[in-house]
């Protein structure tokens, strides 16, 4: 069956196009795109007038903890909290039980994903063996097992000669090492950002020193291994002026934030509340406002969620015992509406590059993040002008750990198609 | 005079009349306790529950003693002989004593915010008997309890606290409440255990501790923990004692009529000499008395006299 999707307003940064258009999509590919395509027999026809059609939106960071940790999420329910959030791709970060430093995780996740998934679920397998930061993992054979890119998210490499042989061999492979930046020793038993909020709690700090000072390494390294680096969840002033500065000497860095690093900061941690504590933590208002900037001026390149579900009762304990995480996956995408393109803080052209035309750039997506006669029929549909209140108990997610309960939000995904199938609003 | 709060979580969410209903209740109470039968019927009837998930002797044995010369009932919790170590959690451990109908909590937790996170779900008052590095407000009433004994006014009084500040509970506590009452606080010690940001707390910042004693009214010392010698907070004890240790002779710098406090336990020949420990201007006992006369204001205030409010 054909879907034709008729009266939008077309966005695709990739084409530089922002107009009215009809999509045609045949065999989960987008086979036509032009103003008033003409109704045929058999033709599926949704009319979405007054709403924005934009190529399928792609978290390049969620953990989706299966396998193993299946109680906080699965597979199939980060994939309906994906598509319930206006993601049509997903990357599973690699820090499962067991990790997914092998072809047969991958070739797990990949498989269940084809049985149970609404959405594309494309795995990041990890640097080195066991997340320990010693051996490199068998890359070659991880990429042909589906693998899009590599990290020990979490359990960043602290060992600058194994980051340098990773990024050396990602680079002859072609692929890309996604780091989650922390020194270990600087940040060692912290729990939120170091400052006079930590300070004044009383809660040990994580220093933005933690974060630079790996991103400033990975920059060094990548640059002399010619090879291309991604830092996750860039979240200070410092480590944006570090990739601002590479990126001006074509360093091949690219960076993404998420969006609670954007609108949140750590004077909101005043009263412990644990759905607030996350790693990277929320930075101060200063590290804010030099995200925000960085954004503006490209020196950012992606907005990923770092979904992150934990259960009510792990959340439900000490501030110190409480894990890292913000379940973000249904709440990213109206938090960056209401906050980034209705307060005119970035163009929609320009949001949508930075969660879906960049992500699939990165990782080499050829066929997702346009919208373009041939490429696949994913599609996120917004409405910017719908009013949501978030509320967690909705959530298609295992998890509800997620600090927006209650938010009042302009701008909300309505509809998510992938391949060509209507996935949410949920049949 | 009026106690507004529900619980005692920390100084921050006091106001100066709040303090000073406390400071004063304590000083009516404090007769009792030097009486031959040292005990009133004021909270007769009423139970208390001291939950010590951290060791401690001065600060349990002082609200025991507190709540039996009010005749309320008390039972001690600590974490090594209970469910803790068979991993039940502190909501689970919470519920179930107040299952059994306290009317107070008094929570010793080696996690900052504990307290709180037990207002949030508990029926009964929760009095924070200190809370990792954030808050002991019980100790900073006391310490003010002690300081007008002896300075009758707070106003521009030059309080100087050194030691550890970045681990200090006791140390934050005393700053909200002594800048609340008007004194001009410094905080002392090495940079590593005093970062910059201390300022915006309404204190002065030193690395000195000979510049900082001049024109001293008050001089608390803080117990500084090997453990942090270990992490390079600083050189070595050896180190620490030459810069910071308050000794006979550093003490002439301060005002005649000093005083010296510490809120215990003390290390003798670290942070201060035995000799000073021990002085007629040390009032380091005088603050473990009025603990008890301070801890049962507070169980007064929270507990007595008037019904027990719903729950909000």
């Amino acid at each position: 069956m054909r879907l034709l999707i008729k009266n939008g307003r077309v966005v695709d940064p990739s084409s530089g196009t922002d107009e009215t258009l009809d999509i045609l999509i045949d065999q989960g590919k987008i086979a036509d795109i032009r103003p008033k395509i003409e109704e045929a027999e058999g033709f599926k026809v949704l009319d979405v007038s007054r709403l924005v059609v934009a190529p399928g939106f792609i978290d390049m960071h969620a953990h989706l903890r299966e396998p193993g940790q299946e109680y906080k999420e699965d597979i199939q329910t980060a994939s309906r909290a994906a598509a319930r959030g206006g993601f049509t791709s997903i990357c599973a970060m690699p820090n499962t039980d067991p990790v997914n430093d092998n072809r047969g995780v991958t070739e797990f996740i990949l498989a269940e994903a084809e049985k149970r998934a609404a959405v594309n679920i494309f795995p990041i397998a990890a640097i080195t063996s066991g997340l320990r930061g010693e051996q490199i993992t068998d890359m070659a054979d991880l990429l042909d097992a589906g693998a899009v890119a590599f990290s020990d998210d979490g359990r960043c490499v602290q060992n600058s000669l194994v980051m340098r042989r990773a990024l050396e061999y990602s680079d002859f492979l072609q692929t890309l090492i996604i780091d989650h930046c922390e020194d270990f020793d600087l940040s060692q038993d912290g729990l939120m950002h170091e400052g006079s909020h930590s300070y004044f709690l009383g809660l040990k700090g994580i220093p933005a020193s933690a974060e630079e000072v790996i991103i400033a390494r990975d920059i060094i390294l990548a640059e002399a291994a010619r090879a291309r680096i991604h830092i996750a969840h860039l979240s200070t002033r410092g480590g944006a002026r570090l990739v601002e500065e590479a990126k001006k000497r074509k360093v091949k860095v690219t960076a993404e934030v998420t969006p609670h690093h954007l609108v949140l900061s750590d004077d909101a941690l005043a009263n412990y509340d644990t759905n607030l504590k996350v790693n990277p933590p929320l930075r101060s208002q200063k590290d804010v406002q030099a995200l925000l900037a960085a954004l503006k001026k490209g020196v950012v390149d992606v907005l990923a969620t770092d979904h992150a579900p934990h259960t009510a009762e792990e959340k439900e304990v000490e501030f110190d015992r409480a894990p890292f995480g913000i379940n973000g996956l249904e709440t990213a995408v109206s938090l960056l509406l209401d906050r980034l393109v209705n307060k005119n803080v970035l163009d929609l052209s320009r949001f949508i590059e930075m969660i879906s035309t960049n992500p699939a750039r990165i990782l080499g997506l050829t066929n997702k993040g346009r919208l373009t006669v041939g490429a696949d029929a994913d599609l996120t549909i917004l409405n910017l002008h719908k009013e949501t209140v978030i509320d967690i108990t909705t959530f298609a997610s295992k998890s509800r750990n997620n600090p927006f309960d209650g938010w009042k939000l302009k701008g909300a995904p309505v509809m998510t198609i992938v391949a060509g199938r209507v996935v949410y609003p949920f049949s | 005079m009026e106690f507004k709060q529900r619980h005692l979580l920390g100084i921050q969410h006091l106001d100066v009349s709040d303090i000073l209903t406390v400071l004063d209740t304590a000083e009516s109470l404090s007769e009792i306790s030097t009486r031959e039968v040292k005990k009133v019927p004021t909270l007769r009837g009423k139970t208390i529950v001291n939950l010590f998930f951290e060791p401690s002797t001065r600060t349990r044995s002082s609200f025991e003693l507190a709540a039996k010369r009010l005749s309320a009932d008390i039972i001690n919790f600590s974490q090594q002989t209970s469910s803790v170590v068979k991993g039940e959690s502190l909501k689970d451990t919470v519920l179930n004593f107040e299952a059994m109908n306290p009317d107070a909590l008094v929570i010793r937790h080696s996690c900052s915010g504990a307290p709180h996170f037990v207002s949030t779900f508990c029926r009964s008052h929760v009095i924070n008997a200190g809370d990792g590095s954030h808050e002991h407000p019980t100790q900073a009433l006391l310490d003010a309890f002690t300081i007008r004994q002896a300075k009758k006014s707070f106003r521009d009084l030059r309080v100087v606290i050194v030691g550890d500040i970045l681990h200090s509970r006791v140390a934050r506590s005393n700053v909200f409440l002594l800048s609340k009452l008007g004194a001009q606080i410094t905080l002392v010690g090495p940079p590593s255990l005093l970062p910059e940001e201390f300022k915006n707390f309404g204190a002065t910042i030193s690395h000195s501790l000979d510049e900082s004693l001049a024109g001293a009214d008050v001089i608390m010392m803080l117990r500084i923990q090997t453990e942090r010698q270990k992490a390079n907070f600083f050189p070595s004890i050896r180190e620490y004692r030459n810069l910071y240790c308050l000794t006979e002779k550093r003490f002439q710098l301060a005002n005649k009529d000093a005083i010296i406090m510490h809120p215990g336990p003390i290390n003798r020949g670290v942070e201060i000499s035995s000799e000073m420990a021990d002085s007629v201007k040390s009032v380091i006992l005088k603050q473990v008395e009025n603990g008890i006369a301070i801890r049962m204001a507070i169980l007064y205030l929270l507990l007595g006299g008037r019904e027990r409010e719903t729950a909000d």
